[in-house]
């Protein structure tokens, strides 16, 4: 079978795709890619279906050799791509033979970078889908030594761009109030909202703290509520009023108060938010958030056609290129996970 | 606001961006939570298009949807014809229960909160052992990891909040306690609940065809064993670390 061999990997990389919808009962939740967005990008580059599974690489990317020829695409936070020693443009799809080798380096911005196969990583299902639960225990982070395997490949169109939607650097979060979101009073969404945030140290795929200086956020009852279900997008305070935003990987219930859930279209800005970066709330209307949502859907079917082919004159490659590393060997050195900070 | 009296509830709220949740009570209350599991199943019997998926809480019926193929005005008034048309309160436990007898290490090193705990209720440690391994609990919900069951209830003396601080690590089989419930936990994770008990129950294996142990309904009894005795009981059950079930009588 084809695929790409693991010659050496970051410590949070993983198998992804859309997750499992429909386990929530059993105590799982939906899971999947931390930044669905580059999972639609990589599948409009390879010209497939959304729903494959790629290789989600947090903070750096690693080294691969192909066992046949693949086409690959790359996607997510931009991290510098070599394919034997030579640049690859990020938010593209090349090709490549076997035995060649690539290099993925450290995330320039934004803390997760995808690495998309024709055919999409073909790893055995577990529950009904590829995605790796590492709170659920499903599945494993991906290791040196590892084939990914490709599924069968359609196409064999290669050498397309993509303009990716910035959301690597921060900004604004549209969040909608929840059922418990009039535990909190009305002063404290008020401050909530006026509230400068960066990301903090801890963060993962089940979420991301916010700080703040100031006092904290607290629901009045903060200890002894019901436990309730818990969506992705939840804003939860933690004992002391420290806000977290639950991820898709997050846990089903929890009894922490939520003061309203960050809309789906946000998270990958969430999640691609790197140690500091600057972030901000904005109540919204559910009139609202469904409009922007439903937009963000549309704007996904038009993923395909926004593909366009990857210019070759050398001018624009320098300008498109320009954060690469001009040797080709690529430094891990910036590894953001490399303090501790991904826990 | 959630209020404790039940005037209030049923209650049908809107949670995020596509989901809704009908709660029962706001409090811990074997009804409401009788009242979850049944309206759950009605719901699913209901198979209305753009329902995504629903899950019973400890109290509440959640329903996720895709608000452009069922929009949520649509959605919130089959949920409250529904509510309408019978006394939820009044409805029975699931059939098909079981009851778990589960041997469980109380304090020690295994489970380091014990002490923490019966100071807290104000008991002394084999006070807090004697009334923890007494109490028959029932599985209200499953939830917060894989096959992970909530169970209560205990005693009001066991009414204690969760800790301000997270326990950054229980292992896989801790039983952990606050708010008159136990969660006995499917994989090592942080919690802010107490770690009273460890046991050798394994609840989710992936692979299995049937993965997950537990059903809501199912009831459980932690009966105190020594460490040693848990170590043997485990090493000759790495499955269910001693841990019996039957059916309950019909």
């Amino acid at each position: 079978m084809n695929g790409l061999r693991i010659l050496r990997i970051g410590p949070v990389a993983s198998v992804q795709d859309m997750g499992r919808p429909g386990l929530l009962g059993q105590g799982i939740s939906q899971g999947g890619a931390a930044d669905t967005l580059a999972l639609a990008e990589g599948a409009a580059l390879l010209r497939q279906n959304p729903g494959l599974a790629a290789l989600e690489m947090g903070g750096m990317g690693g080294e691969f050799e192909a066992t046949g020829p693949l086409r690959i695409a790359l996607t997510g936070a931009p991290m510098a791509a070599a394919l034997e020693g030579a640049a690859l443009a990020w938010n593209a799809s090349h090709r490549m033979e076997a035995g060649q080798r690539l290099t993925i380096g450290a995330a320039r911005a934004g803390v997760y970078g995808y690495l998309h196969l024709g055919g999409g990583i073909a790893t055995e299902p577990v529950l009904g889908a590829r995605a790796v639960h590492l709170m659920a225990g499903l599945g494993r982070a991906a290791e040196a030594g590892d084939l990914l395997p490709a599924g069968s490949d359609n196409s064999d169109e290669t050498g397309l761009l993509l303009a990716a939607e910035e959301r690597f650097n921060g900004g604004e979060l549209r969040i909608v109030e929840s059922f418990q979101s009039p535990l909190f009073p009305e002063a404290v969404r008020t401050r909530f909202a006026a509230t400068a945030f960066s990301r903090g140290s801890r963060a993962n795929r089940m979420g991301v703290e916010m700080v703040s200086d100031g006092a904290g956020f607290s629901a009045d009852g903060q200890l002894n509520i019901l436990s309730e279900v818990i969506l992705p997008g939840d804003v939860q305070m933690t004992g002391d009023g420290k806000p977290f935003v639950l991820l898709r990987e997050c846990q089903t219930t929890g009894g922490y108060p939520r003061i309203g859930t960050v809309l789906p279209c946000d998270l990958p800005k969430v999640a691609q938010a790197q140690a500091g970066a600057s972030l901000r709330f904005r109540w919204i209307s559910l009139e609202e958030g469904l409009e922007i949502q439903a937009a963000f859907g549309k704007s996904l079917k038009g993923l395909p056609a926004a593909c366009c082919p990857l210019v070759r004159d050398p001018a624009a490659v320098r300008d498109l290129l320009s954060y690469q590393l001009i040797s080709g060997a690529v430094s891990a050195d910036a590894d953001p996970f490399a303090k501790g900070e991904s826990t | 606001m959630d209020r404790q009296d039940t005037a209030a509830y049923p209650l049908v709220r809107r949670a995020g961006l596509s989901g809704i949740l009908v709660s029962f009570g706001g409090s811990l209350n074997e009804a409401s939570n009788r009242a979850a599991l049944a309206y759950r199943t009605a719901v699913e019997t209901l198979k209305l298009e753009g329902v995504v998926e629903t899950m019973a809480s400890l109290a509440s019926v959640f329903v996720r949807f895709e608000p452009s193929i069922l929009p949520h005005g649509r959605l919130e008034a089959a949920l409250r014809d529904l509510l309408a048309e019978q006394d939820w309160l009044q409805a029975p436990l699931p059939g098909g229960r079981r009851f778990w007898r589960v041997p469980t290490v109380y304090g020690t090193d295994l489970a380091p909160q014990l002490a923490e705990a019966a100071d807290a209720a104000g008991m002394s440690e084999a006070q807090a052992i004697d009334s923890l391994s007494a109490a028959r609990v029932r599985v209200l919900t499953i939830g917060f990891a894989p096959g992970q069951p909530y169970l209560g209830s205990l005693g009001q003396e066991w009414d204690l909040p969760r800790q301000t601080e997270l326990t950054p690590m229980v292992p896989r089989g801790a039983l952990v306690q606050a708010i008159c419930q136990f969660v006995l936990f499917s994989n090592p994770a942080p919690t802010g609940w107490r770690h009273v008990g460890q046991t050798g129950f394994t609840l989710f294996q992936a692979g299995a065809d049937q993965p997950f142990a537990l059903r809501p309904g199912d009831e459980m009894q932690f009966e105190p064993v020594s460490k040693p005795e848990l170590l043997k009981l485990c090493e000759a059950d790495p499955l269910r670390g001693g841990a019996e079930a039957r059916e309950i009588g019909a």
